[in-house]
């Protein structure tokens, strides 16, 4: 259980970990204590399904994703060999049937996650209380489904789910706007009617020509009238839906209370998903450390080896985060151990010097430290993905070729590799949708925008997340986007889907990333 | 730590419940989609359990891949799921649209009954076929080594060494001898147990087409699912026909063509046959099942009439005349089976038009609980 802070390792396993953890800091890592679960494979499938957390609130995908799991792992076909959870004390389970070779290789590796999870900006704001908090919402949860219902609570969380991931991720670091209670029933306007149209300071006996009485009635008149006009809102486009919804939507309290508990829980995952590569790429970069300098015996080499290959794996279709996570690093510290950046660099064409490149720098250590406390995976591609490193490590951008019915190799091309790259991390991967209208056509109707960048919605799923959404809002929801290159707007008011064709966009060359 | 996943993995195992049977006309008319698993198991295809997200289409599909190659060289079929090098962004991978689920054979059989509202069937006659079981459940003073119940033979040769006074407190030893010994052995029990027979028989003339072929078989899946949650045991032959008949096995039964004429009776009459030998009336409950395009030689009519009427309806629960639609049309002999027989209560006829009268037709010939 969370609460106990003992971990169950036997003993041998336990003295491993105390030498692990020595050669850990001994490196510089920083983590919070880290607890090691030692469970078997059941046990462990059961707790990855939960997405780590051994209690959470009850859910279908929950048990879905823990067939998967298993019937993956009793087929042979998969195995988890490490899960860490970012919270303070770190949480780490190790499989009971994984040899000790492996039992090392994955504490070394746990190290250098909880040190990311320590030091990363982008996790300054995520609770290191989870275990505690995810088992509160499950009870909350529970308490929810004992009062209303298992199943209609569950429908209520599946239509959150839907658009669990329309968050705004950047907004824990930025205040964009006042917090606004939904129990604040008043408005700003209230104040202000009260109070008629602003005056000017002035002595009583100059007051009749300093705020001329026509022009008094005239303001109070025009005040009046924009009073009249249709409210629309949020001021601005709105990225966290679940924050709209939280504060706009007609939910009751049991539903407020679960919405929010699914829009918490998305900002606590959201950092995995913006750091996925430097997160793997830092781990695998401290197990490969430690292990070769220090943690291996002769005896255990060629089962490392085998088992580091195995992860480091590339494919042609899928690039391994692990894979391009620990070589950018090392291409990094490589880099700045010889010196090899900046303007002199940078303007340097001859291949061959860039090559020899080397100012004795020894800037390596410090500069991936730096980086792995200030990037997410899209800035850090940004920032480090180079020519030489596309072409050293093989890159290319893949396309479907609709005549041959294959994925082909598309093209090497450095810009072009880097452009795919960066759109397939923008915005974790997902369609940017906003918050337009929360007031469509003064009908308390929910008018969303997808901002369109050159590849469109899938219909069947983006459909069914309005018939989701609808049953949150109540009222009509829209979504603008482009389908089949002309501008559409796709309704959904409860019963049906209608789909409504505007004129038709040009496609700026190059839009198309 | 307590493991609460069990509660989870219900509800999702009655949420894909409730899926298949919302969906099961589908799957019952594309029987293909149902995969065999083994004897007792089989997958099946459903659609979007996963929670719907707006996501990018496929339009965009592409990603970053890593490896050796030329521009444009191939690195993976398409088609199916696409592949995105994307998944380096953190998604979780493999949520395709298609999830199989396994599901044993009579769960799907329960699922299938409770949705076309199946009648339980009531199995005919005296269970008189009696199988045999073997229970480990008495002891013998003879037998082999490897049955030996130890714990008894001990106790008897302690007994013996005590009484004997051979036994010391002090040193207990204990030897058994020869008369010490007992063995575990076994009663014979007899279960009487329901058996049914389920004979198919098949037209396979130059008319019937892989397509009719292919509904045969669908109906033939489900009716094998229900018959065989109905008894405990099922023997299923299979007849096909032309101008003669032939009993042949599952295999070829669906994948013969002959060109000759269409004689009816052949088929009946080799399928009497076949009860007369194998499964005598008062021990089986028969299933007879035949499919034809209806096309048959005029004169054989009455031949198969007399057959149908005195050898096969008066001893089988059901004859399910299934006249399945031919390019070259629909033969008249379900008419002529009607006006013969009229509403005879083990005949079921049903026209199948296409793959989607597949559904009804079960419904028809299962529907009467016999």
């Amino acid at each position: 259980m969370a609460s106990v802070e003992t971990s169950n390792l036997p003993p041998q396993l336990a003295a491993i970990q105390r030498e692990m953890e020595g050669y850990a800091r001994g490196h510089g890592l920083d983590f919070f204590p880290t607890i090691f679960e030692y469970i078997d494979a059941d046990h462990l499938n059961a707790i990855a399904a939960k997405g780590g957390f051994p209690v959470r609130y009850p859910h279908w995908r929950f048990g879905m994703e823990y067939e998967r799991l298993s019937k993956g792992y009793h087929h042979g076909l998969q195995k988890i060999y490490e899960m860490v959870i970012n919270n303070d004390p770190c949480y780490a389970y190790l499989m009971t049937n994984n040899s000790q070779t492996d039992q090392k290789l994955v504490m070394a590796h746990v190290y250098g996650h909880c040190d990311f999870f320590k030091n990363n900006f982008f996790f300054s704001k995520t609770s290191r209380k989870m275990m505690d908090e995810m088992a509160n919402h499950g009870n909350r949860v529970r308490r929810h489904m004992d009062e209303v219902g298992v199943e209609e609570v569950e429908e209520f969380i599946d239509a959150c789910l839907s658009v669990e991931d329309q968050i705004d991720i950047h907004s824990p670091f930025i205040r964009r706007r006042d917090d606004r209670s939904r129990y604040d029933f008043h408005g700003e306007n209230g104040k202000e009617e009260a109070e008629g149209p602003p005056r000017f300071r002035a002595k009583n006996y100059m007051d009749s020509f300093i705020n001329p009485r026509d022009k008094l009635a005239a303001a109070s008149k025009e005040m009046q009238d924009k009073r009249r006009e249709p409210k629309s809102f949020p001021e601005r486009p709105e990225r966290d839906l679940l924050l709209f919804l939280l504060e706009h939507a007609p939910l009751n309290a049991w539903q407020a209370d679960v919405l929010s508990i699914i829009r918490d829980e998305a900002y606590y995952f959201a950092p995995q998903a913006q750091t996925k590569i430097m997160n793997e790429g830092w781990a695998s970069y401290w197990h490969s450390t430690i292990m070769t300098r220090q943690g291996l015996t002769a005896a255990e080499v060629v089962c490392y080896c085998d088992h580091h290959s195995g992860t480091m794996a590339s494919s042609p279709t899928q690039l391994n985060p692990y894979k391009l996570g620990i070589e950018l690093f090392r291409d990094i510290e490589d880099r700045w151990n010889r010196g090899a950046f900046g303007k002199e660099y940078n303007e340097c064409d001859d291949y061959r010097q860039r090559r020899e490149w080397n100012t004795k720098a020894g800037l390596g250590r410090e500069k991936i430290f730096e980086v792995r406390r200030i990037h997410n995976d899209l800035t850090f591609i940004d920032e480090f993905l180079t020519l030489d490193f596309v072409r050293e490590q093989k890159l290319f951008k893949f396309g479907y070729n609709a005549s041959t019915e294959y994925y082909e190799i598309e093209t090497r091309e450095f810009p072009r590799v880097k452009q795919q790259l960066l759109a397939s991390l923008t915005n974790l991967g997902r369609p940017q949708i906003t918050v337009r209208d929360g007031n469509y056509k003064n009908r308390g109707e929910l008018y969303l925008e997808h901002t369109f960048n050159g590849v469109e919605l899938q219909l069947d799923y983006a459909k069914e997340t309005l018939r989701n959404l609808q049953k949150l809002w109540n009222r009509p929801v829209h979504l603008e986007t482009v389908l089949e290159e002309a501008r559409t707007v796709i309704t959904f008011d409860g019963a049906e889907h209608d789909i409504e064709k505007g004129e038709s966009i040009e496609l700026a060359e190059g839009a198309q990333l | 730590m307590i493991m609460k996943i069990e509660r989870d993995q219900r509800r999702f195992r009655q949420i894909v419940r409730g899926r298949i049977r919302q969906n099961l006309r589908k799957y019952v008319t594309h029987g293909e989609m149902i995969g065999r698993k083994g004897r007792d198991l089989v997958s099946i295809p459903i659609p979007q359990l996963d929670v719907p997200h707006f996501r990018f289409g496929d339009n965009g599909a592409g990603g970053v891949g890593q490896g050796d190659g030329e521009e444009g060289k191939p690195i993976a079929k398409g088609g199916g799921e696409p592949k995105d090098g994307q998944g380096s962004a953190g998604s979780d991978p493999g949520g395709g649209h298609l999830l199989e689920v396994d599901m044993s054979l009579e769960e799907l059989a329960e699922i299938m009954g409770e949705e076309l509202e199946l009648p339980r069937i009531e199995p005919r006659g005296n269970a008189s076929i009696v199988q045999e079981k073997s229970k480990y459940n008495s002891i013998r003073q003879t037998g082999p080594e490897s049955l030996r119940h130890f714990k008894r033979t001990y106790l008897k040769a302690l007994r013996r060494q005590i009484s004997t006074g051979v036994y010391e407190p002090d040193d207990p030893h204990v030897v058994p001898i020869k008369s010490d010994k007992q063995y575990r052995s076994w009663n014979t029990i007899e279960h009487p147990q329901v058996n049914a027979a389920v004979i198919y028989m098949m037209d396979v003339s130059g008319s019937m087409t892989d397509e009719q072929k292919q509904i045969v078989r669908t109906e033939a899946f489900w009716i094998d699912t229900w018959l065989s949650s109905q008894y405990e045991g099922i023997e299923t032959r299979y007849i096909i026909h032309d101008a003669v008949a032939k009993e042949v096995d599952e295999n070829t039964f669906y994948h013969t063509r002959e060109s000759g004429g269409t004689r009816i009776s052949s088929a009946y009459k080799a399928c009497a046959e076949l009860i007369e030998e194998q499964f005598p009336a008062s021990d089986w409950n028969l299933y007879c099942f035949q499919f034809s395009d209806g096309d048959n030689w005029g004169e054989d009519n009455d031949e198969s009439f007399k057959i149908l009427g005195e050898r096969l309806l008066p001893i089988v629960n059901l004859f399910c005349y299934g006249q399945i639609e031919s390019p070259y049309g629909s033969g008249e002999f379900m008419g002529n089976l009607q006006g013969r027989f009229g509403d005879h209560e083990a005949l079921v006829l049903s026209e199948i038009e296409d793959k989607d009268a597949i559904y009804e037709s079960i419904k028809m010939f299962l529907g009467k609980g016999r």
